[in-house]
């Protein structure tokens, strides 16, 4: 928020100034919806208080309706925040930006409580200081990215050991020529030979290197697709985990796969397959619209949900990761621990590359079939969001005599708003994957961090 | 007779620059490309030591140190392995099977003799 004194008007220059071209008006209801739910109201209640029906509401709330004027007003005033809180959103994120730019710089809490004075009275540092707190932040994922990569990324382990083996092959080479004075000229015109191979080789090598880290570069580092699993993610994260036409029940699986152009293997259009006929078995059984109606219910509650629509947990887990409006992230592994499928949400990290950390939830529910686990945590080293993980594991076939089942575990990784820390409950400091972990003493720790050791 | 260095390394230009060097100091070296028969061939050859690329074809530099050190007559067999995969978690997982020397590449001539000649005084 601004600072206390100002005028109406020199605010709305204010924020036409340095916040207006951030504005995401298109957010409105998500931001209305966040205040109600600080405010401790429900859908039905705030409805009632500003003159329309919870499901109008409901709609605004989910951005499918826009929302101005006398209505937006009276919401504000009913809600106890100035309009431009609500359609300003980006004010509110460049502060909170900033708060965890001074948390995570060390500073005492007097001064992150001042970031929102810094912002009124310096926008455009502000500004600069946000946005080099996400460059940062960028940058850092792509370090993570790229170091998994170098491990164990294949075709780029495989370049750099053809380059590192060439020059040695060189270095020792050259080191013959130069120091020893009495060698024969038969090993000298072999050595000569050799190094003109091997100098060949190691153009040809660092040319490929290039082409292939040239590819990868600005945005697309992180996201550059190699595997059926990146080409899966990438599809699914093109559509943003969301098929509506699956959804509605009137687009066959068959069709999406053969028009998704990121799923070039046989392999990616195989897994995609798989993954989007679940999606459709789960959403005959459980329709979203109602299960967003539901959860405005009984709240988040995946054991009283499932009960409810009378399906097993994991699946229930599986339609809450489909809900938009919940931007929950969602992991499945199979009893070796491997990721089947990974939707991120901001501020947990999921690696792409490389065993994840063991003290995730998910791992502890593998020898327990059925037992549904519920765990605050919080990564080391990024941001201080909560989460609150809904983890379960079921057998994925049929059981048979004298054999363990295979086993497929499902966590449900919902972010935490303010208002639904209240409780207190103390969240469990868990990291990403051991080599981009700052976390000290970690009794889980398989490797160095690079973040510790450097390069 | 000079004692016996046998190079593991599948990279013929590395193995001719090895083999010249440590010929020159007296030693004599023998080299096999293959991962997969390296354990037979160490058998075979008995060597001083042993100088271990990393990644080979057929069997993994580590896998044939493992082998090995499993075998009581070769515990104690000096070896020397040579890689491109400098990382940690690779130094950590060949010093736990018993390496007992690890260098990374592209490493220079001085360092190779110096290990060697170390390795050769235990």
């Amino acid at each position: 928020m601004l600072r206390r004194g100002k005028s109406l008007e020199t605010r709305q220059i204010y924020l036409l100034s340095y916040g207006g071209g951030m504005a995401k008006e298109g957010l409105t209801g998500s931001r209305i919806r966040e205040r109600r739910a600080i405010a401790g109201l429900k859908q039905a209640e705030l409805a009632s208080k500003v003159g329309i029906s919870a499901s109008y509401l409901n709609l605004i709330e989910h951005n499918r309706r826009r929302i101005g004027g006398k209505l937006l007003l009276t919401i504000a005033s009913t809600l106890g925040v100035e309009p431009s809180a609500l359609t300003e959103g980006a004010e509110a994120a460049l502060i909170a930006n900033l708060r965890v730019a001074a948390t995570d710089a060390n500073m005492p809490n007097a001064e992150v409580d001042r970031a929102e004075e810094f912002a009124g009275r310096f926008p455009g540092w502000a500004e600069v200081l946000s946005a080099a707190h996400r460059r940062i932040g960028t940058l850092e994922r792509t370090v993570e990215v790229l170091s998994d990569r170098l491990t164990l990324d294949p075709k780029l382990a495989a370049s750099v050991h053809e380059l590192l083996t060439t020059a040695a092959a060189i270095r020792s080479t050259a080191s013959i020529l130069a120091d020893d004075k009495d060698i024969t000229a038969e090993w000298r015109n072999r050595f000569h030979v050799n190094l003109d191979q091997d100098s060949r080789r190691l153009a040809d090598t660092s040319k490929a290197l290039v082409t292939y880290l040239d590819t990868q570069e600005g945005d697309n580092a992180a996201r550059s697709v190699s595997s059926p699993q990146e080409e899966v993610e990438a599809f699914f994260e093109a559509n943003n985990y969301s098929f509506q036409g699956i959804e509605d029940g009137n687009v066959v699986v068959a069709d999406i796969i053969s028009q998704a152009e990121q799923l070039s293997s046989v392999a990616a259009r195989r897994i995609g397959t798989g993954i989007l006929q679940q999606v459709a078995a789960d959403a005959r059984l459980v329709n979203l619209e109602l299960l967003r109606t539901q959860v405005e219910t009984v709240g988040m509650n995946p054991v009283a949900l499932a009960s409810h629509f009378k399906v097993p947990v994991p699946l229930i887990l599986r339609r809450l990761g489909a809900l938009p409006d919940l931007q929950a992230g969602i992991v499945v592994c199979d009893r070796s621990g491997s990721l089947l499928f990974r939707k991120s949400t901001t501020g947990f990290s999921i690696p792409r590359f490389g065993a994840v950390c063991p003290l995730w939830p998910i791992f502890d529910v593998l020898g327990n079939a059925g037992q549904v686990l519920r765990r605050r945590v919080v990564q080391s080293g990024r941001t201080d969001t909560e989460f609150e993980c809904y983890a379960v594991a079921e057998p994925t076939k049929t059981t048979e005599y004298n054999k363990l089942p295979l086993m497929q575990a499902t966590m449900l990784i919902v972010p935490l708003q303010s208002a639904d820390k209240a409780d207190h409950i103390n969240a469990d400091e868990i990291g990403s994957t051991c080599r981009v972990c700052s976390r000290a003493k970690c009794p889980a720790r398989r490797e160095p961090s690079i973040l510790s050791e450097g390069f | 007779m000079g004692k016996r260095v046998l190079l593991v390394e599948d990279e013929p230009n590395i193995i001719e620059a090895i083999t010249f060097l440590l010929s020159r100091e007296g030693w004599k070296v023998e080299s096999h490309t293959d991962g997969a028969t390296a354990v037979e061939r160490v058998n075979d050859l008995r060597p001083d030591l042993l100088m271990l690329d990393h990644m080979l074809p057929g069997k993994s530099g580590l896998d044939i140190l493992i082998e090995l050190r499993s075998d009581e007559q070769f515990a104690a067999l000096p070896i020397l392995m040579l890689t491109a995969r400098g990382q940690m978690r690779d130094r950590a997982q060949a010093e736990a099977a018993g390496v007992s020397r690890f260098m990374t590449k592209p490493f220079s001539n001085t360092q190779v003799l110096a290990a060697v000649r170390d390795l050769m005084s235990l």
